[in-house]
């Protein structure tokens, strides 16, 4: 009899146990003044490998101010997107986010997610401009930091097969056409494509857009106030397929071109004995290549995205959008370190990143082709953000699906223009309804 | 006494039994108590969302608005959704059949050698890395250039045993008077008369691919009653002028260069250009030649099969699995294999039947229950696979690999971020497996 009580509390105690290590966490509370702030924090962003070293670092830098804060940062990598919005619905997100899409923090904005920082607006416009402010906003609420961004109208280059088939950086795309056939007509392959899930064609097909259409349409394209069949992205296109209508202009031809993903296609350039001369990719390229063995501007330089048939100087760039999912004094003060050009030049001295605060001390950049398409995005006569980061994020953001798999589609059928472009479409008019 | 008695054994009908024996709680309050834990285990994890992810399935992205069976339209009609339940359709036809079918002769073959254990071993161990980690492997090894990819390396020793690739394989014709003939020599369009001078300039070699003993290539002197001519690299950094050799434009050596009768067809005679990339046919008759370079040449090392491209991801991704789980099947079907007994076997023989009519006519019929449970298992899984397919189908064919959990799994959390839809995933996929659950639970009863 008495046994079976006592085993009947071992199951009660045992059932307690388990409810209790069911329940959410609680978050370190927080003091008065901002030398006592303490608390943990939680950042997650889509940076791992040598950037989330970097980023660390940075970390590091504010722990020093604020050494009572204890920052964690998980990288979400490509799936950051999901991992955010499965951890909103479940209600159980990281204090701070930094993501690259501004449609996914308007998503966020619109759910209540995420909580604006108006107090933080003075700062953020005397360190970034009213523009770069702008992209951080939804509605005129200020609700992010863009901590790093990304010109993203660039070419890289590598110097030892330009020099071998005696060609020079191309100011126009029709240069750029004749720099590849004679790359092609000296053995070497001209471009170094890594298809991936298809967003570094979309950055091409942006980059290539806002030459030929102007960014009045570009704008126009993102709210999908034109179609994607309109003449205009058959005509962008059409040129891009100068580049992917030849199998041989490719490393491994399309076939491989497809299967590589974009750190291969960047290091396939950045190799002493290279498999491409070009490839066309965002300034972040440096940074995504483990074990570099060439120097910057001997081994590897870069060049602005030619213009098309004399467009002005334009750029498309991208940034990453530090939010705010549950207030804390240490979020609040991460936040704004993240505004100050100490954090910044923390990164900019490693090297891979490019920021868009203006107070930054130009001569941290230690890598003159950093300083160069840093510089290129600010000094840009158009600047655009990434249109496909504007995008509802199941268009403009999903692999498999949408923008992403059009492209992918385009690279195997460069021919097939009508057929991406009404496939395009479709996939809009369904993502833009919802 | 004999009261108690009679009451105890005539309960009075109508009225609830009052003290009559041990209550409902007595009886069974310390099998609930034992069994609560898992029964409000599974209820909140399992129970509880499977009816609410039903419920779901019937509103729409954000949740407010009920639409009824939209969601279900859509699965049907979506062309990304199509896909994956047309693939998981081929991979429920396929594998399961493989896995069983490897697993029986793996089991059958391996019992009687020695050492069996030791190769039971080696074809279980696939089994014991995650599927993920066998995706990865998988993807590496699937890499279509021959030299990285161990698949398209073993079969690159067989083409370049059979076709072995030419000196040049990546040249082209500097100019339009050389052109590709069907059988993919290059041919010098103007025919020659004898005292001709043939000019055949190449692009697209590497600077490095040129033979060590080239030299500066030189237009030959026409030689009287022959064809004389030059094969050389037309190109100079920066471009250079095509079709004329220019200064530090090497000669191309040791090409075999073919005459051929006018209008192409037979070859009259072969040379092979010198250092300087010379060539000379002597005394060639009267008549137009044309002077071509042989398509052997130009024969392209073997690219490798695109194990990873569209149509080929699906049966690349079977492969794998079955790669992993032939060895599950194999130890279950030996585990019933050393069930049967051997004089049944024995006796077959004795009756003359050969090993095959033993195995088909004796031990498969014996084995049925063995290979209905695999066979059955695999179904199940088969219809659940996502972690190979996200492993190894590179992004730009995941639509093509796509499968039902997969394509459930984007469109609720992987960016499409349609829960409804997804929730309607969800509960189609439910629905598949059910038949096949309740087709395994009757044998359970039956065998019972």
């Amino acid at each position: 009899m008495r046994s079976r009580w006592v085993v009947l509390a071992m199951l009660v105690a045992a059932l307690a146990f388990v409810a209790a290590g069911c329940g959410g966490d609680d978050d370190g509370g927080s003091a008065g003044g901002s030398e006592d702030i303490t608390g943990d924090v939680s950042i997650m962003a889509i940076w791992g490998g040598a950037e989330q070293e970097s980023f660390e670092a940075v970390i590091a830098g504010f722990e020093e101010l604020y050494p009572n804060v204890n920052v964690t940062y998980t990288s979400g990598g490509d799936n950051l997107a999901p991992l955010l919005s499965t951890a909103v619905e479940g209600g159980n997100p990281p204090d701070i986010a930094c993501i690259g899409q501004p449609g996914l923090m308007a998503q966020f904005a619109e759910q209540g997610a995420i909580q604006p920082i108006d107090d933080l607006r003075d700062t953020i416009v005397d360190n970034f401009g009213e523009a770069v402010a702008d992209v951080g906003s939804v509605d005129g609420t200020q609700y992010a930091v863009m901590f790093k961004a990304a010109n993203k109208s660039t070419i890289w280059y590598n110097v030892a097969s330009f020099e071998e088939a005696g060609v020079e950086p191309p100011q126009t795309w029709e240069e750029l056409g004749e720099v590849a056939t004679t790359l092609d007509a000296a053995g070497i392959t001209p471009y170094s494509v890594g298809v991936d899930v298809g967003w570094p064609i979309t950055d091409l097909f942006e980059n290539v857009y806002i030459r030929t259409a102007g960014p009045e349409m570009y704008d126009q394209l993102v709210n999908h106030e034109i179609p994607w069949t309109d003449q205009s992205v058959k005509d962008a296109l059409m040129e891009m397929q100068s580049i992917f209508g030849a199998s041989s202009n490719l490393v491994g031809g399309t076939s491989e071109a497809l299967q590589t993903d974009m750190p291969t296609s960047v290091a396939n350039v950045f190799s002493d004995s290279p498999k491409g001369a070009m490839v066309i990719i965002g300034a972040f390229a440096p940074g995504v290549v483990t074990d570099n063995p060439l120097e910057p501007v001997t081994g590897y330089d870069v060049f602005t995205f030619p213009s098309i048939d004399g467009s002005g100087s334009a750029a498309v760039g991208s940034g990453d959008l530090c939010v705010n999912f549950q207030t804390s004094e240490g979020a609040t003060a991460f936040l704004e370190y993240l505004t100050t050009p100490e954090a910044a030049e923390i990164w900019i001295a490693r090297g891979g990143f490019s920021s868009p605060n203006r107070n930054v001390d130009e001569a941290a950049y230690t890598d003159e082709l950093e300083r160069a398409t840093a510089t290129g995005l600010s000094e840009a006569e158009t600047f655009r953000f990434d249109a496909s980061d504007l995008m509802p994020s199941a268009f403009g953001g999903t692999p498999g699906q949408g923008f992403w798999k059009g492209m992918t589609d385009f690279v195997a059928n460069p021919n097939d223009i009508d057929g991406v472009t009404q496939q395009l479409e479709n996939a809009a008019n369904q993502a833009y309804t919802n | 006494m004999s009261e108690s008695a009679a009451t105890a054994e005539a309960p009075t009908r109508g009225l609830p039994p009052q003290d009559e024996g041990p209550g409902f709680f007595q009886r069974y309050g310390v099998t609930l108590v034992f069994l609560l834990p898992a029964l409000t285990l599974l209820t909140v994890w399992i129970v509880y969302p499977t009816i609410r992810t039903i419920i779901r399935s019937f509103y729409d992205r954000s949740g407010d608005d009920f639409i009824g069976f939209e969601n279900y339209r859509t699965l049907f009609t979506d062309d990304t959704l199509l896909t994956a339940i047309k693939n998981n359709l081929l991979w429920l036809l396929i594998v399961p059949f493989f896995v069983t079918a490897i697993g029986l002769v793996f089991a059958v073959l391996l019992e009687r050698i020695r050492f069996s254990v030791a190769f039971k071993i080696v074809v279980f161990m696939p089994m014991a890395i995650s599927l993920f980690a066998a995706g990865v492997i998988w993807r590496l090894m699937y890499e279509k250039d021959p030299s990285q990819g161990t698949v398209n390396a073993a079969i690159a020793v067989v083409a370049d045993a059979v076709s072995p690739s030419g000196v040049l394989a990546s040249a082209q014709p500097s100019t339009e008077q050389v052109t590709a003939a069907s059988d993919g020599a290059l041919v010098l369009e103007r025919p020659l008369e004898p005292g001709g001078v043939a000019q055949l300039g190449l692009t697209g070699i590497r600077a490095s691919d040129v033979p060590d003993d080239a030299v500066q290539a030189v237009v030959p002197e026409p030689l009287a009653g022959g064809i004389t001519g030059v094969v050389w690299r037309d190109f100079t950094p920066g471009g250079g002028t095509s079709g004329e050799v220019g200064e530090e434009e090497l000669g191309l050596p040791g090409i075999t260069v073919e005459l051929r009768s006018e209008g192409g067809g037979s070859r009259a005679a072969q040379a092979t250009t010198e250092a300087d990339g010379t060539f000379v046919f002597d005394d060639v008759g009267s008549g137009a030649h044309q002077v071509a370079i042989g398509a052997a040449t130009f024969s392209e090392p073997y690219a490798g099969v695109s194990w990873l491209g569209q149509s080929l991801i699906t049966p690349a991704i079977m492969m794998a699995y079955v790669w992993v789980w032939a060895g599950f099947a194999m130890v279950v079907i030996a585990a019933g294999l050393a069930a049967i007994p051997r004089d049944l076997l024995e006796a077959a023989r004795t009756d003359g039947a050969t090993e095959w009519q033993v195995f088909r006519r004796v031990t498969v019929p014996l084995l049925m229950p063995v290979i209905a449970v695999v066979f059955i298992t695999m179904l199940i899984y088969v219809l659940k696979v996502f972690d190979i397919v996200i492993a190894i189908a590179p992004g730009s064919v995941q639509d093509d690999a796509n499968v039902i959990a997969l394509a459930m799994w984007r469109t609720s959390f992987g960016g499409v971020n349609d829960f409804g839809l997804g929730a309607a995933i969800a509960v189609f996929l439910f629905l598949l497996v059910i038949p096949i659950l309740a087709l395994n639970i009757r044998r359970f009863r039956r065998e019972v």
